[in-house]
């Protein structure tokens, strides 16, 4: 049978029933996956905000172990006591404030609105921690993490994620040996909130220094450098009212 | 090779060495500079593209004859975004670290011109064993000149491979640091893969006069 392709009436049904297929295909795809992958990312939200209060699988020289996803469930609710979601100043009590997603938040935030801001208290070693979510932009795509901090205001851990940084530079934000340099660190500078800065100056390559709110750059990453700082500032200001009266207690 | 005929060998083994289609051909450039500041980073998206181009061969040739050529493009375009997206969704369901390892690759997948100058020049015109092989060949020699400027500005650059440090410790000076040698920062920004792209393309040509076009 010769199909005689070059007629406008061909092509448009060829287009249309092309169409049809893939996107009934994809449809078909997403929806019957939609499940699993809710799954995997609420697993994943688990895993973050605990390895930012620092509970997780690592040993000294590992890279990034997390808290195995068969289990992520179970030591949430055991160590995470609280989810709040701070509203206009107030506190508010909601066990689901992890799904939250804080860019919408953020922008509310921005444009006046109210904003739904997810905040989890913990607890290890018998020590309250606060983690606060985070949302910045790099060089490429969007950041976010975690963030833990005692009532010092001094950092228990970080987490960073990133969508689209690139490999081998911006994309090692989410490394051991750029979070972990955060710890110890303070977000106050004397009466101040003045945040942690990626610096590339500070001239302390492991840093020693845990008293000059400066973490080291990574080489070739200075716009994702900068967007880490940027996000941690923003969180600040975000969370300060909410911090004030964690510090007055 | 007994497995195949020496024509179709030559459909795997051509685009490998003398019709190269990053250092011969000049295509994906792109995704040569923007991804190749890690080995490992390099070798996932050369197993990403052997992948969707084995595949989107195959599916390109099977519809070659009812594909209307006023829209072939479009066509190839979406076959080529939708094996990716398919890709995607699968590895985010069942391989969920690995799917966020791949997601900056996504894009670089689709915008990759030699996937689709394969399906224009060969799956559009040949059958489906032939195509399948001219996909997987393509795929492969764009794989390795991706390994190989992986490997050698992970090397320079950190000092490592696969993230696992082999010339000592940088910052405890031990190994071939203890004697004075650092690490090249040069080499793990984008130009750095252009210089060793071109070293390559100097060193094929200088073994092959065959291969430099006349002035």
């Amino acid at each position: 049978m010769a199909l005689n392709t070059d007629k406008n009436s061909y092509t448009v049904l060829f287009a249309v029933i092309m169409v049809a297929v893939v996107g009934s295909l994809l449809a078909f795809l997403a929806s019957s996956l939609s499940g699993k992958i809710k799954e995997n990312e609420r697993f994943e939200r688990q895993q973050n905000i605990l390895y930012a209060m620092g509970i997780n699988e690592n040993t000294p020289d590992s890279g990034v172990n997390f808290i195995p996803t068969d289990v992520v469930e179970q030591r949430f609710t055991e160590k995470v006591k609280h989810q709040y979601v701070w509203v206009n100043g107030e506190i508010q009590e909601d066990d689901q404030a992890f799904l939250i997603d804080v860019k919408k938040q953020l922008a509310a935030l921005k444009e006046g609105g109210d904003a739904r801001l997810p905040i989890f208290v913990g607890e290890k070693e018998g020590e309250e921690l606060y983690v606060l979510p985070m949302y910045g932009k790099g060089l490429w795509d969007a950041i976010w993490g975690f963030m833990s901090v005692d009532k010092d205001m001094v950092v228990q851990g970080v987490y960073f994620d990133h969508k689209g940084e690139t490999a081998g530079l911006g994309a090692n934000i989410k490394l051991r040996f750029f979070m972990d340099d955060f710890i110890g660190e303070s977000l106050m500078e004397g009466k101040s909130y003045s945040g942690i800065e990626v610096s590339k100056t500070n001239n302390d390559p492991v840093n020693n220094d845990k008293e000059d709110n400066e973490v080291d750059a990574i080489a070739g990453a200075t716009i994702t450098g900068n967007g880490v700082s940027a996000m941690i500032k923003e969180t600040l200001k975000a969370y300060r009212p909410y911090l004030e009266t964690i510090r007055n207690n | 090779m007994a497995l195949l005929s020496k024509k179709d060998a030559n459909l795997i083994l051509d685009p490998l060495a003398d019709n190269n289609p990053i250092t011969i051909q000049v295509l994906g450039i792109c995704s040569a500079l923007a991804i190749t500041a890690e080995l490992k980073a390099s070798l996932v998206m050369a197993i990403s593209v052997i992948f969707v181009m084995g595949i989107g061969n195959i599916v390109i040739s099977l519809l070659r004859n009812v594909i209307p050529s006023k829209i072939r493009i479009i066509a190839q375009l979406i076959v080529v975004a939708t094996l990716v997206i398919v890709v995607d969704q699968v590895l985010k369901a069942f391989a969920y670290e690995l799917s966020k390892t791949l997601s900056v690759f996504v894009g670089l997948i689709i915008t990759n011109c030699i996937i689709m100058g394969r399906f224009e020049a060969f799956a559009l015109g040949n059958g489906v064993w032939r195509s399948f092989l001219d996909g997987i060949g393509n795929a492969l020699g764009y794989g390795v000149i991706l390994v190989i400027i992986g490997f050698f500005r992970e090397l320079l650059g950190s000092g490592t491979l696969f993230g696992i440090p082999v010339l000592g410790d940088p910052i405890a000076k031990t190994g071939l640091y203890s004697i004075g040698y650092e690490n090249n920062g040069f080499m793990i920004i984008p130009p750095a893969a252009l210089i060793v792209v071109g070293i390559i393309i100097w060193v094929q040509r200088s073994r092959n006069k065959a291969l430099i076009e006349e002035a």
